[in-house]
């Protein structure tokens, strides 16, 4: 069966989702969209009270409205839509998704869903007021932590649907390298697997008991440290789909070449082996963790610069060769042979170049003594909208304006496109207006996550207003574009028949070809095995052998 | 694996320059002391149930104590939602090392003054120690910087430099 329907693929523009794929990839899609709107009414609340233009009335809180946009934005949006992605890009080249991959798919989105809903439900009751880093001892209701074992578990049932697709795959096709998409589909979801390993082992072992009163204490730093164990490869399981369209979408976009398919391969495989050992960074500014262990795990964090450093040139290299194919010389004659009145291509365009000055702020982050000058302060908050919110964002953004169209069989016409272009922009100036007051006013000290407050009116928290103001302009801004995409999402639902491709790169057909070691998966999960030993066994084993009796798990919203 | 000229330079280039930058800041760490904050030996203290925190040394005597010439220990404890000591103003002669021991009672809260390096966690059960020369005098003002529930903005006190 996967044979002839690969065959009808390769006449690639062609090519048209299976019914029930369609579906599959429209449910998630919608769903993370159904997900950022909630999200960013939360969001643009929370912008309006931290600049004093608004108080919530009576009975909504602050940190509850941070929790579900925290919740919502970063957790599900992200996830969802990634699914939605990885499963079309599953269907687009290893073939129709097989039956029993298909139920495995739908499980994930069903257990996902159930999760999702039952969490939400929590947080508006303020029953989880705890943020979507829920660190210990807060006690969020245990439902809570349930729907979130959901969340993570439908994650799980689908990525085995993806194994055992892929598996067939190779087993179908012997000595043949399987098509790029699917390969960094699947090392995204090797690091996805690996990194919440980490979250479930805090949920499971430690919170959900001490929420159900089995427990009565619990060992908050390793709590914290599975935490971020899970949550700095979090940020690059948002990332690597986002990569994925930049190495291999974005080049049929434009009508170039992918640059070099083996050395996107090496770079997948180098992220999932640095971005998994490296959660003390985020821990730095606390006790518990020996000074030397930090800096073994902030220089493991830094050797990602070299995958990093490999995906810019590739790019660039790909938009340099292309515009020279059109005839455009100088040095930088060539950017201007892009494709910038596509939307598919200026939504991830805008999101790479928002990365740039986003990395930098990473490296300062990650940077050890430098952390203490922005950790836990506005600074860190506006980061984390360059990245996730401009960069991975604005780039779902631009594979959803044709991926909705080609998983429903309609057209994207050029009025949305128009429509998409626009709403590219309003969300880069809202953010440029958001972001940068953030990251400004975070260098002058302003803690994130804190609700309105000038301090019993301190001077310098009075200064930091005007910044604040001009967040809550940015997230309006921001809002607004939001309701640009909704309003393009239902005319796409019923925009006119017709078959929208799923743009798919190609390397030069005279490229080395691709060396066999890079697809032995057992290889380079041993190895992020080995350097999460290395990085985590000795001051793990300190934590637990000098606990304390732990702390009760307490209800402080 | 095949990689093109000028990718070679532009890699040779970056893990040059990272390996630099890995350098210094080593150098930062390991000779000239710029730690990040951190907790003392263990065993140095004992670790008691973070709710007992406040009955045993040194988070029984919170405040300023001078421990040396123009050298002082600040001990603060961190707790839903605010800072103790309390009542006492803390003033600190100008100049002056302090050199802070902080805690949680309770859940995770944070203590940063801003204009400074001041940042740090105060975690339950654990100890948090950082060192701080101030020099210019004035009020300052310490604030959580992390998430400790419904009253968190207003988990804040002040320090004078005088
Ligand atoms: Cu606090």
């Amino acid at each position: 069966m996967t044979d002839t329907v690969l065959a009808k693929q390769s006449e690639a523009d062609g090519h048209r989702f299976a019914p029930q794929d369609g579906k599959l990839i429209l449910a998630h899609v919608l769903f993370a969209f159904g997900a950022l709107v909630i999200g960013a009414i939360a969001g643009l609340l929370q912008g309006l009270v931290r600049g004093g233009i608004v108080t919530l009335p009576a009975g909504i809180g602050y940190y509850q409205l941070l929790t579900a946009h925290g919740v919502l934005m970063a957790l599900i949006f992200t996830t969802y839509f990634i699914f939605g992605f990885i499963w079309a890009s599953i269907a687009r080249t290893l073939g129709d998704l097989m039956p029993q991959v298909r139920r495995m798919a739908w499980v994930g989105f069903a257990l996902m869903t159930i999760g999702t809903l039952l969490g939400t439900v929590l947080i508006l009751l303020n029953q989880a007021t705890v943020l979507y880093t829920f660190y210990a001892p807060m006690k969020a209701s245990p439902l809570f932590y349930i729907a979130l074992v959901h969340v993570v578990a439908g994650t799980w049932a689908s990525a085995a649907g993806l194994f055992v697709q892929y598996r067939y795959w190779r087993r179908k096709h012997p000595g043949q390298t399987s098509p790029l998409l699917a390969f960094m589909s699947v090392a995204t979801m090797i690091l996805w697997i690996v990194a919440t390993l980490g979250v479930a082992a805090t949920i499971l072992a430690q919170l959900l008991p001490l929420s159900l009163g089995w427990t009565e204490r619990v060992n908050v730093m390793v709590s914290r440290t599975l935490f971020w164990y899970f949550g700095h490869p979090l940020v690059y399981f948002w990332l690597l789909p986002a990569y994925m369209c930049w190495y291999v979408v974005i080049p049929k976009v434009i009508g170039g070449r992918i640059f070099s398919d083996s050395l996107a391969r090496l770079s997948f495989v180098l992220f999932v082996l640095f971005s998994i050992p490296v959660g003390f960074h985020h821990q730095l500014m606390e006790p518990g963790i020996s000074p030397l262990w930090k800096f073994v795990q902030v220089v493991l964090t830094f050797m990602v610069v070299i995958p990093s450093l490999m995906t810019a040139f590739s790019l660039f290299a790909t938009f340099e060769l292309t515009g020279r194919e059109r005839g455009r010389r100088g040095l930088f004659g060539w950017l201007k042979a892009m494709p910038y009145k596509d939307v598919r291509f200026f939504a991830p365009f805008m999101g790479m170049l928002i990365f740039i000055p986003a990395g930098a702020g990473g490296i300062v982050n990650a940077s050890n003594q430098m952390n203490g000058v922005v950790h836990n302060t506005l600074w860190v908050t506006g980061h984390f909208h360059l990245t996730v919110a401009s960069g991975v964002a604005l780039t779902f953004f631009g594979i959803a304006y044709w991926l909705i169209p080609a998983a429903t069989g309609r057209k994207l016409t050029p009025k949305l496109h128009r429509l998409g272009i626009v709403q590219t922009w309003v969300w880069a100036v809202g953010m440029l207006f958001m972001s940068g007051a953030m990251h400004s006013v975070g260098l002058l000290g302003s803690p994130r996550r804190t609700a309105y407050t000038t301090y019993g009116d301190n001077a310098e928290a009075v200064g930091w207003m005007p910044y604040h103001v001009v967040m809550a302009v940015g997230g309006t801004i921001l809002f607004v574009s939001v309701v640009l995409l909704v309003i393009n999402i239902v005319l796409l639902l019923r925009a006119p028949r017709g078959v929208e491709e799923f743009p798919l790169g190609e390397t030069a057909p005279d490229s080395p070809a691709v060396p066999v070691w890079l697809e032995r998966w057992g290889l380079w999960v041993g190895i992020v095995i080995v350097l999460v030993l290395f990085a985590y066994t000795v001051p793990f084993a300190d934590m637990i052998q000098h606990a304390g009796p732990g702390a009760k798990g307490v209800v402080t919203w | 694996m095949h990689m093109h000229r000028l990718e070679k330079m532009w890699l040779t280039f970056g893990v040059a320059m990272l390996a630099v930058f890995l350098i210094v800041l080593g150098i930062g760490v390991f000779a000239n002391g710029a730690q990040p904050p951190t907790t003392h030996a263990h065993g140095g203290h004992e670790k008691p149930a973070p709710e007992l925190a406040e009955e045993t040394a040194p988070f029984d005597k919170p405040g300023l104590h001078k421990i040396g010439d123009n050298e002082y220990k600040l001990v603060m404890v961190a707790i839903a939602f605010a800072y103790k000591p309390l009542e006492d103003k803390i003033v600190i002669p100008a100049g002056a090392t302090v050199h802070f021991e902080v805690t949680s009672t309770d859940v995770v809260h944070g203590l940063q003054i801003p204009g400074t390096n001041v940042n740090m966690m105060a975690v339950p059960g654990e100890t948090t120690n950082f060192t701080f020369t101030f020099k210019k005098p004035g009020e300052y003002l310490v604030l959580c910087n992390e998430y400790c529930g419904n009253g968190h903005e207003m988990m804040w006190t002040t320090i004078t430099v005088a």
